[in-house]
């Protein structure tokens, strides 16, 4: 990397995209607005949506984690809180209450502002370990609460509603998918945005500095706890909207909307896009929505892949992949990138290989222990075979040690060219 | 007469059994220049972190202008208009320089927990900002990551945030510790320079830096103040070189 930093929360020194200027908002945006002409299809619209919950949802998170240092096991809690309070909004409105569907996210962000004012009040004395404990505790404490208080949660059925029984706005009344997704993108580029200014306001930078330092900036005047507080309750307001607009779009919340599980994925996606950079979040949510969304189609085991590649990220790639993308920015500028392709170009086939083979291996174990009695046949890559046979298995767990060997030994060459790459000085290149 | 700009009264601090201050007495004028010294464990770094309220007094209390501050937290101290540097470098390794410099001065300039000011668009901000690292010396670093600056550099830097708010109080824990000959003779000039008009009580082992800046010297030996003079008497005085000095004087 070409920051000093070590700790991957910090590595956001390098800047992917100047969001700086209006250049970058004003194309998502009309990207955005454009996309439903290119890819109309309902499911397309769906995925999209998803995506942008997801998007506001990990922004949101990111406050916490990379803005502010607090790694939370319960910020589900808020987007959850924000959406169910949503959906009995929508059910008033469905009674009587006068409100235009497009404001609803604003009561779902007022709803998770709300809850984390209360539970910040007491989470973010402390940072660390504790803050994380009390973050776990929470999350188990409402995601309790679901199941008992079921007036409110609804019990296992959770809360529907209707979202088309509001006012019409301008003749929409929110029944199809497209004037659902441009409601969605609407609040996303408005929350993104939000996000994006506050991290540059003075409290947006003292987050940054208690995170980094928090005694230091004790002594300059800040009171560590109320600048996490505000940085929780900012976030809370924005996951909230994400509840909201999960409302609008599935319009349905249950326990899983607010359990530790949908917590920890967004912990998951958040990392995996790169925790020390704006558009980090961003870049996981995208990433993991077509994971979930197209891989599952295709597989079963898709969350097993989902756990190696946070693995993979965890371990080889603690900037993210968004850090992985930034990495490469000096070596372009310097006008080095040149000394990558070729290594990279070795290391494609071996590693696609390696991918093929080893999810072959784990399909195939897959379909052994899961498959009727009697049904051995199954097909991969095109290819039908029988899943009880010698060979197949063979083949796949053959040609992965052989890829992974070939990686292995291509690894010191690709170290060596990163090395070239990347070194400033005049001698040796 | 106004009040001084530090009293401490009977203060002691113990950390289990150990009792390492124990019953300091002193005053400090306003506009006073005053160096703290003693031997290495004598507990002038605890002495500096009970008046800016790292820690808590076991017993007594700490007076600024009059005003009891004991058991305040820091960031209430520092409101109150005193600020402090650390021994050990204490800065925001992965900020610009400038970045740095200007946390310094977010809460002193009144922006607070701000949520509505832009900050890169603050012109007042931004120039003072620049007028402090002018100052410190630090210009032609100005956007570097303060973690990759040179030992001296970190250091004038830590002084920069320090004075940054404009606080009237300074309290410098060793600044030129570590630091060679050239740069102690750097740094003190630049300390001269910008502490001028404040109150300053600082720690030091380099007694050149002490006799060079100090109007009064306190002698802390095993949590206790022992003599609390100017430099002359207590250069002259018996007890201190006793306790302490020894040779050391006479070589400074
Ligand atoms: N938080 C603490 N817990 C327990 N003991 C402490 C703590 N802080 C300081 N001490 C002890 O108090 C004594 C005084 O430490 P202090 O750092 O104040 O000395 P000092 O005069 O600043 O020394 P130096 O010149 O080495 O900086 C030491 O024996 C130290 O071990
Ligand atoms: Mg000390």
């Amino acid at each position: 990397m070409s920051t000093s930093s070590n700790s991957p929360l910090t590595a956001g020194t390098t800047r992917l995209v100047n969001l700086n200027s209006v250049l970058p908002w004003v194309i998502a945006a009309v990207a955005l607005i454009l996309l439903p002409q290119l890819f109309g299809s309902r499911s397309a619209l769906t995925i999209i949506n998803q995506m942008a919950i997801t998007i506001v949802f990990a922004l949101s998170y990111n406050m916490l984690l990379g803005q502010g240092g607090m790694l939370s096991f319960g910020h589900a809690v808020y987007m959850g809180l924000g959406g169910f309070f949503s959906m009995h909004v929508m059910n008033m409105v469905e009674g009587g209450l006068w409100l235009p569907l497009p404001l609803l996210p604003i009561f779902g962000g007022l709803f998770g502002m709300f809850f984390a004012f209360l539970i910040g009040s007491f989470s973010t004395r402390r940072a660390g370990t504790v803050f994380a404990m009390i973050s776990l505790g929470v999350g188990e404490l409402v995601a309790a609460c679901s199941v008992i208080i079921v007036i409110f949660f609804g019990g296992e059925e959770g809360v529907s509603g209707d979202r088309t029984m509001g006012p019409e706005v301008f003749g929409w009344d929110f029944g199809s998918h497209e004037q659902v997704y441009y409601l969605t993108i609407f609040w996303l580029l408005i929350a993104a945005l939000g996000m994006f200014l506050y991290s540059r306001t003075p409290i947006g930078r003292i987050a940054n500095a208690v995170r980094d330092n928090e005694e230091r900036a004790e002594f300059l005047g800040y009171s560590q706890r109320n600048v996490r507080w505000m940085s929780f309750i900012a976030s809370g307001f924005f996951a909230g909207i994400a509840g909201a607009l999960f409302a609008i779009n599935y319009e349905i919340l249950t326990e899983e909307n607010l359990n530790l599980a949908t917590s920890g994925t967004i912990l998951l996606v958040t990392f995996l896009g790169g925790v020390g950079f704006f558009v980090g979040p961003i870049v996981g949510a995208i990433v993991f929505t077509l994971l979930q969304t197209v891989l599952g189609l295709y597989t079963e085991l898709w969350g097993l892949y989902l756990g190696i590649l946070f693995l993979a990220t965890v371990m080889f790639f603690p900037f993210g992949l968004t850090g992985l993308i930034a990495m490469h920015i000096a070596p372009w500028k310097m006008g080095k990138i040149g000394h990558l392709v070729v290594p990279y170009a070795m290391l494609f086939f071996p590693a696609v290989l390696a991918i093929l083979s080893g999810a072959a291996f784990m399909e195939i174990l897959f379909h052994i222990r899961e498959a009727g009695v009697g049904d051995s046949e199954m097909s991969l890559y095109g290819i039908t075979f029988d899943s009880h046979a010698i060979w197949p298995m063979a083949t796949a767990i053959v040609v992965f040690v052989v890829s992974v060997f070939i990686i292995n030994r291509l690894s010191a060459r690709v170290k060596a060219a990163w090395d070239e790459a990347t070194h400033t000085g005049r001698a040796g290149s | 007469m106004s009040a001084p700009a530090i009293e401490l009264r009977n203060l002691e601090k113990s950390f289990g059994l150990a009792k390492i201050i124990q019953g300091v007495n002193l005053s400090i004028e306003k506009g006073e220049r005053h160096a703290i010294i003693g031997p290495n464990g004598a507990g002038k770094s605890t002495l500096f972190n009970l008046i800016t309220g790292k820690y808590t007094p076991t017993a007594g209390q700490v007076l600024m202008h009059g005003e009891d501050v004991s058991g305040m937290k820091p960031f209430q101290i520092n409101r109150k208009g005193l600020s402090r540097s650390f021994q050990i470098t204490n800065i925001f390794h992965n900020m610009t320089v400038f970045e740095n410099v200007r946390c310094g001065l977010l809460w002193s300039m009144g922006y607070k927990y701000s949520f509505w000011h832009m900050i890169n668009g603050q012109k007042a901000l931004t120039e003072k900002a620049d007028e402090i690292i002018e100052q410190i010396n630090l210009t032609s670093r100005r956007n570097m990551v303060a973690g990759a600056l040179a030992y001296a550099e970190q250091r004038a830097l830590e002084i920069g945030i320090t004075i940054a708010g404009g606080a009237d109080i300074i309290m410098l824990d060793e600044p030129c510790a570590g630091m060679s000959h050239s740069e102690t003779e750097l740094i003190v000039d630049l300390i001269r320079k910008v502490t001028e008009g404040k109150t300053l009580i600082i720690v030091e082992h380099d007694m050149g830096v002490i006799f060079d800046l100090a109007d009064k010297i306190s002698v802390l030996v095993y949590g206790e103040i022992i003599e609390s003079d100017t430099p002359e008497a207590v250069r002259a005085s018996v007890a201190v070189k006793e306790a302490y000095l020894g040779t050391t004087l006479e070589d400074a």
